[in-house]
């Protein structure tokens, strides 16, 4: 299901641009509106959530897919925590699908995946353990980095069970919006993976927009 | 329904156990041993969840196992991979098909609202228990806690989709299927019999399992769940550099 939003991004508090490749770590308070933008198309974000008062409350793929009984990700999916909880759900999207399943890039997985060889490329993994390793506020570490949201990646299961990456369905302006149900703390990777559709063979930067709870009254 | 044919496992039983339905366990299966589930009476689910005995942080990894052998459940051919790249477990022997690891497990609330509950207090021994508090117990004694909780295993449960994603629970194993799992690393595997997250109101029967140990000896370099994939051969290779082979 497609739904435009009604925000501008005039009146956004926060308005960043995460390049290709890199982390991007931020906090979204209960009733903001956080918004991710494939500025250039068929980019895989990497995306995890926290409780950022207690990180061992955090974003759940099994949880999310459990209560909503379904694989994919879209408007009115609710991503729900490792208690069971809802920390924000899917208020708009113009790209349609979105991945829990496939996971981050590793540069372990990519020796497994591809050849012994592309150990040494770049992968959301190391941007994770960059982002922890450098982040002193939440006193996180590897157990921490769980299986994330593939926001605009496209990993169609079929009935008979199986899975593939295949070509992205985003483009130039995708977005996605979901609003906060909790204070949370998200950390993406902006995925530089070149071994698969998964970015179109070339990562490009991504926009990252949050709204305050006020603007979006005023707004809607 | 008809019984699976059963085939004795290749090996000396090195120990053998019943798990009633609803309770859990937990322990070290050793590099090179099997283990054997067993759906006494069909319908069993199984969740489980392993670790490197050794490093506990590299873990059983659903999304690099799923996206390494293009598939979306496991079955004989099929390997565990940790996050390291490495094999945990390989499905050596399954008579049941098909084994979800996509739905996460039972906790207590999704328990008390498909089955009501039930305290000791009440109930003795016939208390519920949900899959969740189960594997945190089992976690718990081994210095893990819910940090260490992710995607697990539901063994013997199957769990299909739709075009649109949507998924339900398929009818449940016959009585005696069972799965092989070898393990190929010290593995710490903590695993709990209640029911499937997906499974129906009514009544609470969750059923036994029986574990069957045996000695198997690591993959062979003809091994079918070593050479199952490109990808099962690179992640036996990752292994094989770990344990200096």
């Amino acid at each position: 299901m497609l739904k435009p939003s009604q925000l501008d991004p005039r009146n956004a508090v926060v308005d960043e641009i995460c390049a290709a490749g890199e982390p991007w770590m931020g906090e979204i308070r209960k009733g903001q509106v956080f918004r991710i933008l494939d500025l250039e198309g068929n980019q895989a974000v990497d995306t995890l959530f926290y409780n950022a008062h207690d990180p061992e409350e955090r974003y759940s793929a099994v949880d999310t897919i459990q209560k909503q009984r379904n694989l994919y990700l879209g408007v009115g999916t609710q991503l729900v925590s490792t208690a069971g909880r809802t920390m924000l759900t899917i208020v708009a999207d113009n790209c349609g699908r979105h991945d829990t399943l496939g996971g981050a890039c590793a540069q372990e997985s990519n020796t497994v995946r591809y050849a012994m060889d592309k150990r040494f490329m770049h992968a959301c993994r190391d941007n994770f353990m960059s982002a922890i390793q450098h982040d002193h506020d939440h006193g996180m570490n590897k157990r921490d980095i769980t299986h994330n949201i593939n926001f605009f990646m496209n990993v169609p299961v079929t009935p008979q069970g199986g899975l593939t990456f295949e070509d992205g369905i985003s483009a130039p302006g995708k977005y996605v919006e979901m609003r906060a149900d909790m204070d949370v703390l998200c950390l993406i990777s902006n995925c530089p993976q070149l071994n698969n559709p998964c970015n179109a063979y070339n990562p490009t930067p991504i926009r990252l927009l949050i709204w305050d709870e006020q603007t979006q009254r005023r707004e809607g | 329904m008809e019984a699976a044919a059963i085939e004795a496992p290749a090996g000396p039983v090195l120990w053998e156990e019943t798990l009633p339905g609803g309770a859990h366990w937990s322990g070290v299966m050793r590099r090179g041993t099997a283990l054997r589930f067993t759906d006494v009476e069909g319908g069993a689910n199984v969740s489980a969840l392993f670790w490197n005995f050794e490093e506990k942080s590299e873990r059983y990894n659903m999304p690099d196992t799923l996206k390494a052998q293009h598939t979306a459940f496991l079955t004989r051919g099929h390997c565990g991979f940790s996050d390291m790249g490495r094999v945990l477990f390989s499905i050596v022997a399954d008579t049941a098909g098909w084994h979800d690891t996509v739905c996460g497990v039972i906790d207590d609330a999704a328990m008390t609202e498909r089955f009501g509950s039930k305290r000791f207090q009440e109930h003795r021994n016939a208390m519920h228990r949900s899959g969740r508090e189960g594997l945190l117990k089992e976690m718990g004694r081994w210095g893990l806690g819910k940090r260490d909780l992710h995607a697990n295993v539901n063994f013997f449960s199957k769990v299909t989709t739709d075009a649109e994603g949507n998924l339900s629970l398929q009818a449940p194993c016959a009585p005696g299927s069972y799965v092989d799992v070898r393990f190929d690393m010290d593995v710490l595997m903590a695993i709990s019999a209640a029911p499937h997250p997906f499974a129906a109101q009514g009544g609470f029967h969750p059923k036994p399992v029986r574990l069957t140990a045996w000695r198997a000896g690591i993959a062979a370099a003809d091994d079918y769940c070593r050479n199952f994939r490109g990808e099962n051969q690179r992640a036996f290779a990752n292994t094989s550099r770990y344990f200096a082979d």
